[in-house]
């Protein structure tokens, strides 16, 4: 099949950018989305133009190094499925695809559809964490943690940080992903000691980095590609409130 | 060159202790005055950079992805061993080592196999206190499950995405350490070369991925925590970006290389569907706990499965394994399918692929058994294949999943440069010939958290070491090689891609190099391989600058490295004239077809010395010595 894909071609951070129209011709129906971007990255190498430049690892669906917008829609247009597993046969002979990057204003463009989520570390090192140094740890059945409490923890955990999240908010909020790490780690007993510290920590950073705040909106859980759920975010909230009202963390008002 | 392992003698329970109590310490108000580089943010390379910065010392890290939570550990699904006997079904110690020496086929040093079944479990301990989700029984105890090579329930899983887990508690640990000043972080920032001066390793060469600047990052000692090579292959189940780039200029630069033929292929991957396919996706060995494997017995059978009555069906491996059947070792199960596809019996459109039925577990067990078992497994392999496995079996094949081989490396995990260390998968020391499922992360763990944040004190305690110049005419002259090896690629005006030459040289590599070896085939890839290397540095294109990011400007860099690995695995490959683990020699098979080792003559580890490209590199050997586990034929009859 054919398929005609409108790009965002941008040479770097400075350069305004533009959307660019390009024709894949025999797309096989079993080429995964980047696989076909490879295809079309090999012709324009040969026709000397410079291939599209766009994130990706894994190509399993677990780094979450991939992602972009494919007719506004982050990840594309099956649910729980990274832009590396979804595969052409979703799509039919003659389908126009437009892709993006990932537009926040904490994820700066860097080329093409790539783009810098550092903003998703330094949120990290401000507190997604349980502070526990190499050799000081407990035998492994000395914290018991009921299987319920384990698998909501797993189900929080799951997340890739790919940025889908940020990506497809109307505010431009990382509130999904700072509320999955939130939760899975509050949700266990090794991570209760920091729970609140951490809650005002990780929001403060996500506020200092220009993410927007959260208005309920729920599309980031929508187009999330391991399915966290929005249950997070009220736990973030329940968490950020707490150590609000008891004064723990010295944080800007969230 | 003499290799000297620096293996402790006496009593095997007491080496690492008596070892760690030898090596000499340096003061906790002195370390801040060292300065380590570690160099990729996997679980070994994460874990010791927490661990290291945690100590006190200085730690500057370096990876190629955008962030360090992205390192390729991320993606293994099955689980970690540890001999924690939490089920009190005999297992121990001694036994994990007993079944890993087994495993690996007689071809790893003891003293490094017990000190890993020992720590393995402080590494369970240290996951779960950094809160990794790990599977719980409904008391809330720990819950284990077992894996191919063992007979005891000692594998630690969070979901079918351990990796994921793992990686992200030592992605936690660093990133505190990142918050607290301790380590400075470089994402997208690839290693091209090894600094060493005066003999000692010293430092390395970057180039920042989003800008181009090649810069020099200097310190005590060097620590490379950057994986294997499988993608030499280009068809494999490492990530896309996972390069040889940082070992292999090691090796240039002196670092000895051991084992490299020792690849091992894992049975059960999605096969590839076409000439466009970039990777293969690897579905967990645990199917095979209820999948039967199967082909027609009939050649160019074209019917579709459903139609093919039982009695023409070869379930092969229960045919010819009927003890272990369907559960055969990852290194048996791949030789047999690629059998019976030589034979051209094989499944699907390519006719490259083995039937995985699970048709017979669903009819016993009932589909809601299966799907709790396997359910994210086969919603896997339905969006990549777009076949339904409740329905039709699905179809398999083997692929390149691991390298034992690396970076040689000492008992304490340094190379054969003193101050380079060498950590994981990317060194060759703890699996021999063949690596047992869900050990890979127990060893990246061990050699990061617990092993090389020991030993490397001993080191910068002991060597006096003037402060690196950057002036210093080793710096200037490996940040003039990199300039010069970019700006030829860059400006070779050539005429076919980076890719189009990785995967003619994979190709050449999986049908010479592959699953089964013969020394006809890996001389005529011996013959082949300095054409296309130098038809590469000939015809190969790259666009854009070096000033800003150029994913094809990397690659260039990694497939040239490729090339010259791809000589030493054939040569390697060549010069072990017997069949261990995954290194099968069909030359050397027992009457059954089975791997024939010969300890008489090869029962050493090869380390291999660069001597220029083009030229023979030398050969030494590290004779291995058996006290404990006594070398035997593995059958699986």
């Amino acid at each position: 099949m054919k398929i005609i894909l409108h790009i965002w071609r941008q040479r770097n951070a400075d350069d305004k950018g533009r959307m660019a129209r390009y024709e894949v011709p025999n797309v096989n129906e079993h080429m995964s989305f980047l696989e076909m971007l490879d295809v079309l990255n090999e012709d324009l190498i040969a026709k000397d133009e410079e291939p599209v430049a766009f994130d990706h690892d894994c190509r399993e669906g677990i780094c979450g190094m991939c992602g972009s917008m494919v007719n506004g829609v982050a990840h594309g247009p099956k649910p729980g499925t990274t832009l590396c597993q979804l595969h052409m046969r979703f799509f039919k002979d003659g389908d126009e695809l437009y892709l993006e990057p990932w537009r926040a204003r904490a994820f700066p463009i860097v080329k093409d559809l790539v783009v810098d989520r550092s903003a998703f570390d330094r949120v990290m090192a401000a507190g997604g964490f349980i502070s526990v140094a190499t050799g000081s740890a407990p035998d492994g059945n000395a914290i018991l943690v009921p299987k319920e409490d384990a698998d909501r923890a797993m189900d929080a955990a799951a997340c890739i940080g790919c940025g889908a999240c940020v990506a497809m908010c109307p505010n431009a909020s990382a509130s999904l992903f700072l509320a999955a790490k939130i939760s899975h780690l509050g949700l266990l007993p090794q991570g209760q000691p920091e729970r609140h510290e951490r809650a005002v920590a990780m929001v403060a950073q996500a506020n200092q980095e220009l993410f927007g705040a959260c208005t309920n909106i729920g599309e980031c859980e929508a187009v999330c590609p391991k399915e966290i759920k929005l249950e997070v975010i009220a736990r973030m909230n329940h968490d950020f409130l707490l150590a609000k009202l008891a004064g723990r963390g010295a944080a800007e008002e969230g | 060159m003499e290799l000297d392992s620096k293996c402790p003698t006496g009593p095997i329970e007491t080496r690492w202790d008596r070892h760690q109590f030898s090596l000499k310490l340096v003061n906790p108000a002195n370390k801040r005055k060292y300065t380590i580089l570690v160099v990729g943010t996997g679980l070994a390379g994460g874990s010791a950079a927490a661990s290291l910065a945690e100590l006190g010392y200085n730690v500057k890290c370096f990876c190629f992805q955008d962030s360090p939570r992205r390192a390729h550990s991320i993606a293994a699904q099955g689980g970690i061993n540890a001999a924690k006997n939490y089920h009190n079904d005999g297992d121990s110690v001694y036994r994990l080592f007993y079944d890993t020496v087994k495993g690996g086929d007689f071809r790893a040093r003891e003293s490094n196999v017990y000190r890993l079944a020992q720590v393995s479990l402080n590494i369970i301990d240290q996951c779960v206190a950094q809160g990794v989700p790990f599977a719980r029984e409904y008391s809330g105890y720990l819950d284990n499950r077992s894996f191919g090579g063992a007979q005891v329930s000692r594998t630690f899983y969070a979901r079918g995405q351990t990796g994921q887990q793992l990686l992200l508690g030592a992605y936690q640990a660093l990133e505190r350490q990142i918050g607290a000043g301790a380590v400075e972080m470089f994402p997208r920032t690839e290693m091209l070369d090894l600094i060493v001066i005066d003999g000692h390793a010293r430092g390395i060469v970057t180039r920042d991925l989003m800008t181009g600047k090649i810069e020099s990052h200097l310190g005590d000692a060097v620590v490379l925590g950057t994986g294997g090579y499988g993608n030499v292959y280009y068809l494999s189940t490492n990530a896309k970006g996972s390069n040889a780039t940082a070992i292999w200029r090691a090796y240039k630069r002196g670092a000895l290389f051991g084992n490299p033929c020792f690849t091992q292929i894992h049975p059960t991957c999605i096969p590839v569907s076409g000439d466009y396919q970039s990777k293969l996706t690897l579905m967990s060995e645990s199917l095979r706990n209820d999948g039967r494997v199967w082909v027609p017995a009939k050649k160019d059978d074209t019917r579709p499965a459903s139609q093919i009555p039982e009695a023409e069906r070869d379930y092969y491996l229960e045919r010819r394994y009927p003890s272990f059947g369907n559960l055969v070792p990852r290194d048996v199960a791949s030789r047999n399918a690629k059998a019976v596809c030589d034979e051209g019996r094989g499944v699907g459109g390519t006719k490259l692929a083995v039937y995985l039925d699970l048709r017979d577990a669903i009819d016993r067990l009932g589909k809601h058994v299966i799907k709790e078992r396997y359910g994210n497994l086969i919603d896997m392999y339905e969006r990549i294949a777009g076949e339904d496995p409740y329905q039709e079996p699905m179809r398999i094949y083997p692929a390149i999943h691991y390298t034992m081989g690396g970076l040689w490396v000492d008992y304490n995990l340094m190379s054969t440069i003193p101050g380079l260390y060498v950590i994981g998968e990317a060194n060759f020391s703890d699996h021999g010939a063949n690596r047992l499922g869900a050990s890979a992360l127990m060893q990246g763990l061990a050699d990061g958290y617990f092993v090389l944040p020991n030993t490397i004190n001993d080191y910068v305690a002991s060597t006096k070491l003037e402060k690196a110049d950057a002036n210093n005419a080793a710096v200037r002259d490996a940040e003039e090689q990199v300039l010069q090896t970019t700006s030829k690629l860059l400006h070779n005006k050539g005429t076919r891609s980076v890719d189009s030459f990785h995967r003619e040289l994979g190709k050449l590599m999986w049908e010479y190099c592959g699953m089964s070896r013969t020394a006809e085939g890996l001389k005529l890839a011996l013959s082949k391989i300095p054409g296309l290397r130098e038809q590469y540095w000939r015809e190969v294109k790259v666009l854009g600058s070096g000033e800003e990011l150029n994913q094809s400007l990397e690659k260039a860099g990694r497939v040239a490295d490729f090339f010259e690995l791809a000589e030493l695995i054939c040569l390697d490959a060549l010069e072990r004239n017997e069949s261990c683990g995954g290194h099968f020699r069909e030359e050397y098979q027992t009457p059954e077809g089975e791997a024939a080792r010969d300890d008489a003559h090869y029962s050493y580890a090869a380390a291999w010395e660069f001597r220029g490209v083009g030229n023979r590199p030398d050969l030494h050997k590290e004779p291995l010595t058996f006290e404990y586990v006594h070398p035997a034929q593995r059958s699986y009859k």
